[in-house]
């Protein structure tokens, strides 16, 4: 490609446009660059400065002056610390779990015979996914109270409530906010398995079905494993969400009467250190702990499932 | 036995039916009743269209008519920031698949953490941000993160990087079109079909936040939807006897929390009726070739 023995002159005289266009590529900005400029500002103010800012935060005092750890030490001792951790492993495994069995499970029951019903199954399923944040609390407020419940037989029966305080006693809320987040969430997973069991190929079941496989079989021992990496990420990105919680606990304390404490969940203890006390050092702790929480699960999906292409 | 099975399969997917489907159903219902008829009268069943206007009346007529301002405010706020996610995140995708300069990768994979992110995760340190700017209580504190949302870039990204020929790009570029013009006038027609996805998933994720404008915003005429409806349910003796006396004042029962939740989340539920194979598509597109 380039010419060594000849000078820039020589070259011009002997391909003058070629050389030109060249200088003028060279001269210009490197291409794709300015589309995305408009972009840059909102990723740095939005995306990364937020938590550099809250890392600086954490690991300073009011005055700015730089305490080490200290944050982190004191915030963890704080008595309402360990109990909201515990509260959101607890729901984040509860929900974990029923996530990911019932899922698959109702994924593979509709993918055993495409037709009609299936579709319309994925649909009823997917639904309530339209009703997040405030709404789905709100609805499901109302199906926990005895009073006015179409599951009031459940509540009385099984649950053993009588009253709607009753319903949302603290040992039930683990359990409470898990089903929430399945009532919404599930069908858009379903609707994604499905989706991700789809790109099977026929000719891969066809041939284990000759082999004599029943649809038991196959649907655990071919299915499964193809759509492996997609429960994975389910997983990974669910148990990053399920630490965040906050509306759902923080509407079920204005429903409370506050038997339940504003500070349930770590996001709540970080939002009321900082709003309720000024403690915005002590906040920027948390706020950092749940950040490494949620960053290692997105660093975790990106290099290590393959489903993010970074090349083209 | 393969009956059996067959009828199994059918009983365990009508059992999860009715959980999904029961309670949208009694939301529905609902607001067709008294409140005193939703604890007598049977669960599903439905009462008459006059109520419904009566409870909208009291919702309406609750603190001088906020509800309306509480939509009104959802829409300014998922819109405009919908916008501007549309005018940055499509030629952000474009450069990113298309373009070649130094730290393109790095943009990329901070796009990719920061989307994978839980949301939440970022809104106590866009708080601390914003409050030592001294942009709380403004709308802007609300629309200008909202206008961050890098899964709008991501999909843009995956649609130029695998479905747009690069070949038909580099044509454009040889007959003397420039940069802009050859993404105006090639590039962007070509991605009508991520535009509609992008702006689903963005207004979809802008109208059901309810953490970031509920830390940011001070006055209660700024809040979007879903942030009013906790300050409904926060003024209703239904759940809060504590609050019988205003209870009684402001006409908030359960029929007019259910209408309130109900007419909240009607723009999400047609996009989500118009996009059930988008989201396939928006999930599966860069991962899996159909």
């Amino acid at each position: 490609m380039s010419l060594p023995a000849l000078t820039s002159r020589q070259a011009e005289a002997a391909h003058p446009r070629g050389l030109r266009a060249a200088r003028m590529r060279a001269r210009r900005v490197p291409r794709g660059l300015p589309f995305i400029v408009p972009y840059l500002p909102f990723l740095i103010a939005f995306g990364i400065a937020p938590m550099l800012y809250a890392l600086d935060l954490a690991f300073t005092n009011a005055n700015g002056g730089v305490t080490g750890f200290r944050n982190f030490t004191r915030t963890f001792t704080d008595y309402r610390f360990v109990p909201a951790f515990n509260h959101i492993l607890l729901y984040t495994g509860v929900w974990l779990g029923t996530l990911i069995v019932f899922v698959v499970g109702l994924a593979l029951l509709l993918h055993g015979r495409a037709n009609r019903t299936s579709s319309a199954f994925r649909f009823l399923f997917y639904m309530p996914g339209a009703l997040a944040g405030a709404a789905s609390v709100l609805v499901w407020l109302f199906m926990l109270d005895p009073a006015v419940s179409p599951g009031s037989f459940l509540l009385r029966h099984v649950l053993g409530a009588q009253l709607f305080v009753q319903s949302i006693a603290p040992g039930n809320l683990p359990f409470v906010f898990a089903m929430i987040a399945f009532w919404t969430g599930a069908g858009g997973w379903i609707v994604v398995m499905y989706g991700a069991l789809n790109t099977i190929p026929h000719e891969l079941e066809e041939a284990a079905r000759i082999d004599g496989a029943g649809p038991f079989t196959i649907a655990l021992r071919l299915k499964l494993p193809l759509i492996r990496k997609w429960v994975a990420y389910m997983a990974i990105l669910s148990f990053a969400t399920g630490t965040q919680l906050f509306i759902e606990p923080q509407l079920v304390n204005e429903a409370s009467l506050g038997m339940v404490p504003d500070t349930w969940s770590s996001n709540q203890l970080a939002y009321q250190l900082a709003f309720r006390y000024g403690d915005f050092n002590g906040a920027a702790a948390i706020a950092a702990d749940l950040l490494v929480i949620g960053l290692l699960a997105a660093v975790l999906i990106v290099t290590r499932t393959g489903l993010f292409g970074r090349e083209d | 036995m393969r009956i059996a099975a067959r009828g199994l399969r059918l009983v365990i997917l009508a059992a999860f039916a009715v959980f999904f489907a029961v309670p949208v159903l009694w939301l529905i219902l609902a607001p067709t009743k008294a409140d005193g008829a939703l604890v007598t009268s049977s669960p599903l069943s439905f009462g008459s269209f006059h109520q419904i206007a009566l409870a909208w009346d009291h919702l309406d007529a609750f603190s001088d008519h906020i509800y309306r301002a509480w939509i009104g405010n959802s829409l300014l706020y998922a819109l405009s920031a919908t916008a501007i996610v549309l005018a940055t995140a499509i030629p952000a995708g474009y450069g990113l698949a298309l373009g070649k300069f130094p730290g393109r990768r790095v943009v990329l994979t901070l796009t990719l953490v920061v989307m994978i992110m839980p949301a939440a995760a970022l809104v106590l340190p866009i708080f601390l941000e914003l409050n030592s700017l001294h942009l709380i209580g403004s709308v802007l504190s609300v629309i200008l993160p909202f206008s961050f949302f890098p899964f709008g870039v991501y999909l843009a990204y995956i649609y130029y990087a695998t479905a747009v020929p690069r070949d038909l790009l580099d044509a454009a570029r040889v007959d003397g079109a420039g940069e802009w013009l050859t993404f105006r006038h090639i590039a962007l027609p070509l991605a009508k079909p991520i535009i509609a996805l992008v702006f689903f998933f963005s207004f979809v994720a802008d109208w059901n936040n309810f953490f970031l404008p509920f830390a940011v915003l001070a006055d209660s005429s700024q809040y979007p939807i879903q942030v009013g409806l906790s300050d409904l349910l926060s003024s209703t003796p239904s759940f809060n006897p504590a609050q019988g006396g205003g209870g009684q004042q402001v006409n908030i029962f359960r029929p007019e929390l259910a209408l309130a939740t109900l007419i909240a989340v009607i723009p999400v539920a047609i996009v989500f009726l118009l996009s059930q194979r988008a989201l396939v598509r928006g999930m599966l597109g860069g991962a899996v070739k159909q």
